[in-house]
């Protein structure tokens, strides 16, 4: 650990807040009813409009959270048959230079699955599997949907907490529409020329054939990269173009790509803690709700830089030179890229399990047992640390609910959360929606490893294949989509998988939606001497406990079983 | 029904917009600003494409500077890129580790007498995450250079040159790690001419 390599996530840090912040501010106005009314860019409303026109939505019905969330699922569904078709038919469809077949049925679905629902999980490599159709007008476009789609169901539920006695919380066109136009497609544009510009390849030219050094024939996969890539990162997806996603230097070619695409992928997610904010008016409980979040990536850097700069036991004990400084950046650098080193690597794996992103730029399952861990634990904290755009600071909502009724019960009185009385209802929907993915997960993974169709997906064995497999369904329940990688795709696991996901999603959405019509309809309480306040950091020691406790004990024994023995073997 | 309608109407909107306008706008933008990036960095020699400097490609004569060791199939597969995926405890991993040190003892030794397996840095053991890192870390060049100035007769000192021309600093002075990109360097090896 150099002082060079921690300041490299200092400077990340500051950035994060600095850019976050404007961020946030601005997508609240976003999803304001008086955007852009007046002013020089009006004329974007008269688009906009136009757009409700042709897909025949009444722009201005407001629907409550049972009407929007049909509308969500409704759409989602759709969408997910048209993905799967595509696939499906891409060896018959056109952009298709290298002759690729149609994608197997059980990969084609668990990619639809993973696609829609913002989590990118891939069973396939991209270069030889997808087309260049099925990656710009099926995946890419997904990149954006998904996230737009979670983007715009925590837009409804922040309405909700704000509102009082409402029975509506938004219409769900007019946020996916703002989502996608205002917020992602600027952003994509900048990002993506950046990256075009630090290398990464955007053409629609087929495969390069180069003749090497040595005469011999080596064929250079390329592609409309860069915007895809770019979304990928900024919608939390995640899901690379190439199979070892952001570790491959055409997906990431600079510690400046690096930089960029790190920065971009927890970007909205922070930003939409100061949205939050700003939208129910109570911005320093949402800069103690940023703390929290903080506190725990922090720790996660702080647990997995010095276990992977210390090396792993194997590399100790070769005697080859581990040691950081002479000319190397040393430590573990089994499946990593020398351009990244060690700090880049760290800050790379710690922001992408915390913020449900899932894209890689090493391959976890070389990590220590102390650094694998700690994505692993990342995941199973639900993804709200920053989490997915919209779903992971809805994910947190939960917790805090819990953290505050909890502390209701230490003083015996009835909870309340900004100005708004906590009840039965609410409290069943926060523990359903915290509560539902880990025991789905542990239930999947108990599935896989005693039946032989599951076993059959794992490569390494022993305790670390339980680690891998621990990790696939908890990547997938969670929408995350980072892999171990070192689990393979079998009908039984793409179709377990395919369940992980699409109730990964959907059941805590729902929960939120409902959470979000529920607090709607209450009036305001004012706040007496006996409120749990959560705009200081009593709030925030609080909030990191109930996520440690809710997730993490649920996750300690299954730890026990994969990354704490294989640690104490060695 | 209506939300049925909708949705099938904002697919064929939102497609097109996002899946084919938003990615060619972004190519016809890279083929005027950046059309050498856009295309995947390719490099060319007399006319002929040799590889991308984005890739790496096999060396195993030792003319050249090799590159780090790697988990794809053919190695260096710029087609097909993966992981190793050998756990930290696995013992293919040290076994993997030890034959790829003794190799470079056996290797380097004739040109650096004493160099013992305490010398090796780690990169030059292990495999990169892409299987086609197309760096190696300065300390790994420094192990290489003496070996490869002896077979091409040139000095040790015209070699560590060339080794400093064809280091990526971070960027900016400061983001990411420095390495040396190895087709870069044996193609400005091949050009000084020598054996």
């Amino acid at each position: 650990m150099s002082g060079q390599g921690i300041s490299q996530i200092l400077v990340y840090a500051v950035a994060l807040v600095a850019l976050g912040y404007p961020l946030g501010l601005f997508m609240a106005r976003v999803y304001g009813d008086r955007f852009l009314v007046g002013g020089p860019f009006s004329w974007l409303r008269s688009i906009e409009h136009g757009f409700y026109r042709l897909v025949r939505t009444d722009a201005k019905k407001e629907q409550g959270w049972k009407s929007y969330g049909k509308t969500v699922l409704i759409f989602s569904l759709v969408f997910s048959g048209v993905l799967y078709a595509i696939q499906r038919l891409q060896g018959h469809l056109f952009l298709n230079p290298d002759h690729l077949q149609g994608v197997a049925p059980h990969i084609a679905l668990n990619t639809t699955a993973s696609f829609i629902t913002n989590t990118n999980w891939q069973y396939y490599g991209g270069e030889y599997t997808m087309s260049y159709l099925s990656q710009m007008a099926g995946l890419a476009v997904q990149n954006f949907v998904s996230a737009a789609v979670g983007m715009a169901v925590l837009a409804a539920v922040v309405r909700g907490i704000a509102r009082r006695s409402a029975g509506t919380l938004g219409n769900f066109w007019v946020d996916l529409y703002r989502s996608l136009v205002y917020i992602l497609l600027p952003l994509c544009l900048i990002l993506s020329a950046l990256l075009i510009w630090q290398g990464v390849p955007q053409t629609f030219h087929a495969h390069a054939t180069a003749t090497t050094l040595q005469g011999a024939q080596q064929s250079i996969a390329r592609g409309p990269a860069a915007s895809q890539i770019a979304m990928k990162q900024l919608g939390t997806n995640g899901g690379g173009y190439y199979n070892s996603n952001s570790a491959v230097p055409f997906e990431n070619p600079t510690g400046l790509s690096n930089f960029l695409e790190m920065l971009a992928l927890m970007l909205i997610p922070a930003a939409q803690v100061f949205m939050f904010g700003k939208m129910v008016f109570a911005r320093r409980h949402a800069w103690m709700v940023f703390a929290a979040m903080f506190v725990v990536f922090a720790i996660g850097i702080g647990v997995n830089l010095p276990a992977e700069q210390h090396g792993s036991q194997v590399l100790r004990a070769s005697g080859v030179n581990i040691t950081q400084g002479n000319g190397q950046s040393g430590g573990n650098m089994a499946d990593k890229e020398v351009r990244f080193g060690q700090a880049a690597t760290t800050n790379w794996t710690v922001a992408t399990s915390d913020v449900s992103n899932g894209s890689v730029n090493s391959g976890f399952d070389a990590q220590t047992p102390a650094g694998g861990a700690v994505p692993l634990v990342n995941l199973f904290l639900g993804e709200v640390i920053f989490g997915g755009v919209g779903s992971g600071l809805y994910g947190m909502f939960f917790y805090i609910l819990i953290a505050v009724f909890i502390a209701g019960l230490m003083v015996g009185r009835t909870p309340e959360w900004l100005g708004k009385k906590i009840e039965a209802r609410e409290i069943k929907l926060a523990a359903l929606g915290a509560l539902f993915v880990p025991t789905m997960v542990l239930t999947m993974t108990a599935v896989a490893i005693v039946t032989k169709s599951g076993l059959a997906s794992v490569f390494n064995h022993g305790v670390h294949g339980f680690t891998e497999t621990l990790y696939a369904y908890d990547s997938q329940s969670n929408n995350n989509g980072s892999a171990f990688a070192g689990y393979g795709a079998t009908s039984f696991s793409a179709s377990l998988g395919t369940v992980a996901l699409y109730l990964g999603r959907f059941v805590p959405m729902l929960a939120a939606l409902a959470l979000g019509g529920s607090l709607a309809k209450k009036k305001i309480v004012p706040a007496s001497a006996g409120t749990f306040r959560t705009d200081g950091p009593t709030f925030v020691v609080l909030l990191i406990a109930v996520i440690a406790l809710t997730a993490g004990l649920m996750i300690l024994p299954a730890l026990t079983l994969g990354p704490i023995v294989e640690g104490l073997m060695h | 029904m209506r939300n049925l309608v909708s949705s099938v109407l904002a697919i064929v909107v939102i497609t097109a917009v996002f899946g084919f306008g938003y990615p060619a706008l972004m190519t016809g933008f890279a083929s005027v600003a950046f059309p050498h990036q856009a295309g995947g960095s390719l490099i060319h020699r007399n006319g002929k494409i040799v590889g991308s400097k984005l890739a790496a490609q096999a060396f195993t004569s030792p003319k050249y500077f090799h590159e780090r060791p790697s988990g794809t199939s053919p190695a260096y597969n710029a087609a097909g890129t993966t992981f190793l995926n050998l756990g930290p405890t696995n013992p293919d991993l040290a076994k993997l580790v030890a034959g790829n040190a003794q190799a470079i003892l056996k290797l380097e030794r004739p040109y650096n007498p004493g160099l013992t397996i305490q010398g090796i840095p780690v990169d030059a053991v292990t495999t990169s995450g892409s299987g086609i890192d197309p760096d190696i870390s300065p300390a790994y060049a420094a192990l290489q250079a003496r070996r490869v100035a002896a077979v091409r007769k040139l000095s040790l000192q015209t070699v560590q040159n060339l080794i400093e021309q064809s280091t990526d600093g971070r960027s900016w002075g400061f983001f990411g790690e420095p390495g040396v990109n190895v087709l870069e360097l044996n193609i400005a090896l091949d050009k000084l001419g020598g054996k």
